[in-house]
């Protein structure tokens, strides 16, 4: 079964206390950072650091993920050179564009070949947080088999597009759009950028579900306070529950009974409708909200 | 692996240690080592600093260490950024 | 001889004496006696004022070997015990035992007299700071007797615990002796642990920088028990009596812990009309009453009351109608202060009405719930809250082990490890606190429901706690730190913990170093 990625926590590489307990403060995905929150002078000290801790600290219960710097400065490329011979789940590349996916693929390759690991086992998150990153999206997950989700970069992207960052975040609608609707295209992950006011939990409740309305299915987190807020948002409501679990039914049914086109309540129920009640179901399961034979708990 | 500097890596923050080392003369290995749990993991501290040492083919070193209560793995990854610095 | 938690004490330890060894919670109750007060009649005439400490000492004739007490309403802002000590000194006394209910790192002026052979017996229910230190290298003749509040009280009221002079530092008081912690410029609120040295030493003086006139509303402590009332210019220091406000933590896994521990509670079936609660003022166990309190509005639920140290979060949720009343031993804050003075379901307790186990029922009988910290805990539940990690002393029960014992459910919380510390050891150095009162260990990576509670692991196999075992917790925290070699200690004794009804529970040996 994949991995939930309703939260990807920030977590920041250099803080020995913080990567001790990344993995029970109840994200889905950690994110252990050696870009934006290490220090230009601590970067050699983060990527040992971040390696040991993958090495030996049981990070089993979530998905680890390591952002690495970008690959056009001296760091970028010695970070993966390293973290990828620990074998983390998957790793976030920032200012994400086609050629540098495909670098880091042939990279990651040639590392899994020399350790043994299994071949294209390392995923990537393309980290989208440029205007030509954005319009490229498509490609860019494509560029790698190995790319599983986009993660949007709201900060940098408006910067890049020379634009007011604002609590609001009419200015990232079109982006949020565009990565939902590239990233349903493709099968992939769509996780919505953070929101940067840690004390205001209304506001990132509103926010979260702005990006969750767009099609968003996950949404990075800066501080782990913001994560039951976020899978608050995220989780299937009972409702949504019940009325998946009644079209599952009824497809049952109409299938014993041979049908291939059914109804319920008077509506017809057509493909579309039933893989949205698949992944509602799927979720409630994953989640422990109704058992995996159907029925609510 | 030559030692041909002053270096040091880690913070004093809580869970941390910081290392500090220099050079010595070939063959000379001194620690000294301070921390909040040394009675309890003094020995385990200076045995994963001494291992590093030698596993990363270093022959002659002074490390100072003051230790906020870092497990095994922050210790050795301070110790070897540390060295890396001070070639 | 073994104690029934398997500790090897003495039978008799010089210093203190015959060992009455701990047996269980409850098994030394019955029928039991309150000591008789010896006084001197006050006439219509007769003047209780004095202007000086040394007026006083002219006055009272102190003598070696004498028992003095204080209270520590003024916590690490108190003036008062320094400054009748140095008098003492001054005056060539030796030889005294300072009865005083917990001692902070202000007192460091102590170890000075006890190297001097001033003092030469400390009874206390919480040592910090340069005192413990001394206390713990051996620097007393006498090992430290260590004790609960409500064990103070019961000690006190029956005798075992004999004062000479009780001193009360009173941030009001009147000409005739009777006092309020709510005025004046070191106002504390609560003085409820000053009742039974006021009530039962031979002689009470009180000693105030805020004399007003007679007589002093409200009286929280009555004329009748004051011999004298000293005015001096300053009992403390304002800034270390009380803090402005007390903060909720931020850190993160402290709140994964408080979330953890009050789905726990919930589980329990406790959040119901009428319940009470108690937690500390720490971190952690404030972050519990947050979450309880999101817990209580969802089930509309009103408590009867919430008691011990109060601080301004309480008096939150007491004013938005989640409790009914709080019952308040000592107030941590200005806005515990002012609800205590202003509000009357703010109510006093004493320290015998919160913990004392020999009384017609202690307020800690009536609580349900109980939040508790650990320095270390034990396989078998036993808490230690008495020795640091180093073996030193740095704390003491307070109340912890009069309302574990009382409550319907008693919750430790704790983070799994303590820089690289694990929490949980085979046997803990110190037992402050039996674990037959307690119930359950929350950490952030598990929970270990104490074997004696079968119906609470029950209930709680229903939820989605990540339930352990003890020895599963251990090995958790072990193999992420590593198994920490044991504190070595000596022969000598220098401290003897009493539990709350006078047994000896355990004794602290002095460590090597």
């Amino acid at each position: 079964m994949q991995a939930l990625r309703r939260s990807m926590l920030f977590m920041p590489g250099n803080s020995p206390r913080m990567l001790q307990d990344a993995a029970i403060l109840g994200a889905d995905s950690i994110i252990l950072d050696l870009e934006d929150a290490v220090s230009l002078t601590e970067k050699d000290s983060a990527r040992i650091l971040v390696r040991e801790a993958i090495k030996t600290i049981d990070y089993s219960a979530v998905e680890v993920v390591v952002r690495v710097n970008p690959l056009d400065t001296e760091f970028g490329a010695p970070d993966i050179e390293v973290i990828a011979r620990v074998r983390p789940n998957t790793l976030l590349i920032p200012k994400a564009n086609e050629e540098e996916i495909r670098l880091v693929d042939k990279t990651l390759t040639k590392i899994e070949a020399e350790e043994g690991f299994p071949s294209g086992g390392i995923k990537i998150i393309a980290l989208i947080e440029t205007a030509l990153g954005l319009e490229n999206v498509y490609n860019v997950i494509k560029a790698s088999p190995r790319t599983v989700g986009v993660l949007l970069g709201g900060e940098d992207l408006t910067a890049d597009l020379g634009i007011e960052r604002t609590k609001e975040g009419e200015e990232i609608f079109y982006a949020r759009n565009k990565v939902a609707t590239v990233c349903r295209a493709l099968k992939v992950d769509a996780i919505d950028t953070p929101f940067t006011d840690t004390n205001d939990h209304e506001g990132l409740k509103k926010d979260t579900a702005r990006g969750k309305g767009l099609g968003l299915t996950g949404k990075a987190a800066i501080n782990p306070r913001q994560i039951e807020t976020i899978h608050s948002v995220f989780a299937p409501t009972q409702n949504e529950l019940k009325w998946a679990l009644r079209i599952l039914e009824a497809m049952e049914e109409a299938e014993k009974e041979g049908q291939g086109v059914f109804s319920l309540d008077g509506k017809m129920i057509d493909a579309p409708v039933i893989n949205r009640a698949r992944r509602i179901v799927d979720q409630g399961v994953r989640l422990g909200l109704i058992s995996g034979e159907g029925g609510a708990k | 692996m030559k030692i041909t500097k002053v270096a040091k890596a880690g913070t004093l923050e809580s869970n941390d240690i910081l290392i500090m080392v220099s050079p010595k003369d070939q063959g000379i290995i001194e620690l000294d080592l301070e921390s909040i749990v040394m009675q309890q993991f003094g020995e385990v501290i200076k045995q994963v600093i001494l291992h590093k040492v030698q596993e990363m083919g270093v022959e002659g070193v002074s490390i100072k260490a003051q230790d906020r209560g870092a497990l095994d793995c922050t210790i050795a990854a301070r110790v070897e950024t540390a060295l890396n610095r001070a070639i | 001889m073994k104690n029934l938690l398997g500790r090897e004490i003495p039978d008799y330890i010089d210093g203190y004496g015959q060992v009455k060894p701990f047996q269980g919670s409850f098994s030394n109750c019955g029928v039991k006696t309150r000591s008789a007060v010896k006084l001197t009649s006050v006439l219509p005439n007769d003047q209780k004022v004095l202007s000086s400490l040394d007026d006083l000492f002219d006055k009272l004739k102190i003598t070696d070997g004498m028992t003095l007490s204080f209270h520590h309403h003024l916590r690490n802002g108190d003036y008062v015990l320094n400054m009748v000590m140095e008098k003492l000194a001054a005056r060539g006394l030796k030889g005294l035992t300072v009865a005083a209910s917990s001692i902070f790192p202000i007192h460091a002026p102590l170890v000075k007299h006890m190297e001097t052979g001033v003092v030469t017996g400390l009874i206390t229910n919480y040592l910090s700071g340069p005192v413990a230190e001394a206390v713990s290298r051996g620097r007393l003749p006498k090992p430290v007797i260590m004790q609960t509040h409500g064990g103070r009280a019961r000690a006190i009221e029956s005798g075992n615990l004999k004062i000479d002079v009780a001193f009360l530092a009173a941030p009001t008081a009147d000409t005739y002796g009777n006092i309020n912690g709510v005025y004046g410029k070191s106002a504390c609120g609560s003085l409820g642990y000053a009742v039974a040295d006021a009530e039962y030493a031979n002689i009470t003086v009180a000693i105030t920088d805020h004399l007003v006139p007679y007589p002093a509303n409200p009286i929280e402590i009555s004329q009748v028990y004051v011999d004298y009332v000293v005015k001096i210019d300053s009992i403390g220091d304002p800034q270390g009596i009380v803090s402005g406000t007390t903060k909720i933590t931020k850190d993160p896994v402290a709140l994964i812990i408080a979330k953890r521990a009050a789905q726990l509670i919930k589980a329990s079936g406790l959040v119901r009309e009428g319940m009470s609660f108690q937690t500390g003022a720490g971190g952690t166990s404030l972050a519990v009453a947050a979450e309880l309190k999101k817990i209580m509005q969802d089930e509309e639920v009103v408590g009867s009351f919430a008691s011990g140290g109060i601080t301004g979060y309480l008096v939150e949720m007491l004013e938005e109608g989640l409790f009914r009343s709080l019952l308040d031993v000592q107030c941590f804050d200005l806005k515990a202060v002012e609800s205590y003075r202003d509000n009357l379901s703010h109510q006093f307790m004493s320290a015998s009405m919160y913990g004392n186990p020999h009384t017609k029922g202690a307020v800690v009988n009536n609580l349900d719930i109980m939040i508790l910290g650990a320095t270390e805990i034990d396989l078998d539940f036993n808490v230690n809250v008495t020795t640091g990690s180093s073996g030193v002393i740095m704390g003491g029960s307070g109340g912890h082990s009069d309302t574990a014992a009382g409550s319907k459910l008693a919750i430790v919380v704790t983070n799994l490890m303590k820089a690289r510390l694990p929490i949980i050891r085979d046997k803990v150095l110190t037992i402050t606190t039996p674990g037959e009162s307690i119930d359950a260990v929350v950490t952030e990576r598990g929970i270990a429901v104490n074997p004696r509670r079968l119906d609470l692991l029950e209930q709680l196999s229903r939820t989605q706690l990540p339930l352990m075992t003890i020895e599963e917790l251990k090995q958790l925290a072990e193999k992420i730190t590593g198994i920490p070699k044991p504190i070595e200690t000596l022969e000598e004794i220098v401290a003897v913990i009493e539990y709350r009804d006078g047994t000896v529970i355990d004794v602290v040996r002095k460590v090597k170093m």
